[in-house]
């Protein structure tokens, strides 16, 4: 006798992830936040009218991962390519995913002025503190004193300036609609970066104007530790100098609970 | 002293005996193993540079030429995107007449992405002004940082000087090289002291607008010694044999050329492939040769007249395209020879793009082609991956 059983599905692969394997170190937050931004899109229904644009650095390979359609950038033109892109097709959804070199250094001219356009795009900006696909130079977020391959004895502000916190640096703005600091050292803190990555999407949707949500990211590989020790290092040392908080929530978008 | 190092290790440690006030930068594969030797140096006080960390290679190049302008040494390396990031800059600094020296690690341009070796980046700005000299290898290339800022600096120059070197197969190779002490090279490559520069005593105005009425005359200038440069990059060269023992060549090197009926020209790495295929060849009856081509700017015009005046056959090894055209060194090459009394036919070989290896099939195949009449195609190309016209 056969035994009647109810099954339902209760965790799948994110429809707008490509099943495959990922390039990126064990132990880097990049996957967790690949996963965040496909949830959400399979939530708003976005995969079928997505354009992504993928960034120069550890993301180079974005195109890889997402099922949507994917453009790879020049170093640190994301915002100003992606601007192209939604005044061509203001009913697709848009949105970039950078690192701190891309979006921070090279990019931050196309960062500013798409943000001070306001133009209606999202953004996804890892800030892990280093380059990391070049092999670990002092980025601009690098922290005071943190060492890196250019920084050999520590960031030194003195010769090396100071980090740039972008949210705060864009929040001085008009155009933003949405600009939020997550990070996803926990489970917790995954779920908040979840609801931060929606608003901004939702923001767009909405067409509210730009949004960003910037997630405080770990480069074991690059800062020399293993994954759960980075994980606690961005918390002690990333977290107070970039402190977690949305900057700027648009009218119609709900507080960060 | 000799020491087995990598090529950028030996890049960094020579730009760093050339004793540089202003180091700028920014990383970019595969040139990051040479900025990040320079930091470290400078870090640890090996030598005595500002090292400025910036934010794009647009304003590497910026800080070198106010650097300059200052009356400074200055270094900076980059590759492909970067340096053409640099592109409006550079042409600023040759049009200013400042004296800097970049490593320009050869590496192809997008799209599609590739961070592996090609000459199409520095191709792209062959006519910015700077000068151009590609390195066949380790030695030479260290060689030719202490020569870069002897010719750059030289009152009859004063034009900046890329040192071309092939991402990957040389920035990341090791190779026993001749690392010469700090007082050989200070021996050879004074303080710079600058002819102009900024001083509030004598002021100046660098890059300011020229009308109609004086722009091309200042353009004729820099041709005119842009041209003129090529006796002071011989002249360097000799001065550098005597000092240090070593020729690598002056504006060409030539390789068993004497008797060949055949000549290779070809710029960068390459250069040591061919010299080998070369060998083989020759055992097996084959009159070929090899022309390296050392100094792309200032063109050798003369030098590559007098050198080809036997060739029965000329075969242009190009690591780029000029799309749309033809050979971007081969037109060049066509055009020294035309109205000469002898004037071989000039295939234009393209090979080796976005790191493709230029094995000795490859080879091989042009030489077939270019025997068989072929002037201008591609080598070692797979065309089962290529789409139906």
């Amino acid at each position: 006798m056969k035994a009647e059983t109810e099954t339902s599905v209760v965790f799948e692969r994110p429809r707008t992830l490509e099943p495959v394997r990922m390039h990126y170190c064990p132990g880097c937050t990049h996957g967790i936040v690949h996963r965040l931004v496909a949830e959400v899109m399979d939530e708003f229904g976005l995969a079928e009218r997505a354009v992504g644009i993928a960034s120069v650095g550890c993301a180079v390979f974005a195109y890889n991962y997402f099922t949507c359609d994917m453009i790879e950038a020049s170093h640190g033109r994301a915002a100003a390519v992606a601007t192209g892109v939604k005044r061509v097709r203001p009913d697709l959804f848009v949105f970039t995913y950078q690192g701190d070199g891309d979006l921070a250094s090279i990019g931050i001219a196309e960062t500013i002025h798409a943000a001070a356009r306001g133009e209606n795009i999202s953004i996804i900006f890892i800030n892990n503190a280093v380059y990391g696909m070049t092999g670990g130079q002092m980025a601009p977020t690098t922290l005071p004193g943190m060492k890196t391959t250019t920084t050999p004895h520590g960031r030194d502000p003195k010769v090396a300036g100071n980090p740039i916190r972008v949210c705060e640096l864009l929040s001085s703005l008009e155009g933003p609609a949405y600009l939020a600091r997550v990070t996803v050292t926990n489970p917790r803190l995954v779920r908040e970066a979840k609801r931060a990555v929606r608003k901004a999407f939702e923001a767009q949707l909405k067409g509210l104007g730009f949004s960003l949500v910037e997630v405080l990211s770990t480069c074991p590989t690059r800062w020399g530790m293993p994954p759960q020790e980075a994980l606690s290092w961005l918390d002690d040392n990333m977290v107070p100098y970039y402190p977690l908080k949305e900057f700027v929530v648009g009218e119609g978008l709900s507080e960060l609970k | 002293m000799r020491k087995m190092i990598e090529g950028s290790r030996a890049v960094a440690e020579a730009a760093g005996l050339c004793r540089p006030d202003v180091i700028s930068a920014y990383p970019i594969t595969p040139q990051t193993h040479i900025v990040e030797e320079l930091s470290q140096m400078v870090a640890d006080g090996d030598i005595n540079a500002e090292y400025v960390r910036v934010e794009s290679e647009h304003s590497a190049a910026s800080v070198c030429l106010g650097a300059v302008a200052a009356g400074s040494r200055a270094y900076s390396a980059t590759t492909s995107q970067g340096l053409l990031l640099m592109a409006e800059v550079l042409y600023n600094i040759a049009g200013m007449r400042l004296p800097l020296v970049i490593t320009a690690v050869n590496r192809a341009v997008s799209a599609p992405l590739s961070i592996w070796n090609d000459h199409q980046d520095t191709m792209a700005l062959r006519d910015t002004g700077w000068l151009q000299l590609y390195a066949e290898n380790n030695q030479e290339v260290l060689d030719m940082h202490f020569q870069a800022y002897k010719i750059s600096e030289d009152d009859r120059v004063l034009l900046p000087v890329m040192v071309c070197m092939d991402g990957f197969i040389l920035t990341h190779t090791y190779e026993t090289v001749d690392m010469p002490t700090q007082e050989a090279v200070d021996a050879f490559l004074p303080r710079y002291d600058p002819l102009y520069r900024l001083d509030p005593e004598d002021p100046y105005t660098l890059g300011a607008y020229a009308g109609p009425e004086m722009y091309q005359e200042v353009r004729y200038e820099l041709q005119r010694d842009a041209l003129a440069s090529k006796a002071v990059v011989k002249e360097v060269a000799r001065d550098f044999q005597a000092a240090f023992g070593r020729w690598m060549g002056d504006v060409i090197d030539r390789y068993r050329c004497d008797d060949a009926e055949t000549v290779f020209i070809a710029l960068g790495s390459v250069v040591g492939t061919l010299k080998d295929w070369v060998d083989a060849r020759r055992e097996q009856g084959e009159k070929v040769g090899v022309l390296k081509l050392r100094c792309y700017r200032p063109f050798p015009l003369e030098e590559l007249r007098e050198a080809l005046a036997k060739a029965k056959q000329v075969v242009v090894v190009e690591k780029a395209v000029g799309v749309g055209g033809y050979g971007i060194v081969a037109g060049e090459i066509r055009a020294a020879l035309y109205g000469q009394a002898s004037t071989p036919p000039v295939s234009c070989a393209i090979a080796g793009l976005g790191g493709r290896d230029v094995t000795f099939e490859t080879l091989d195949e042009m030489l077939k082609r270019a025997r068989g009449g072929e002037s201008d195609f591609f080598a070692g190309l797979r065309t089962e991956l290529l789409e139906a016209s």
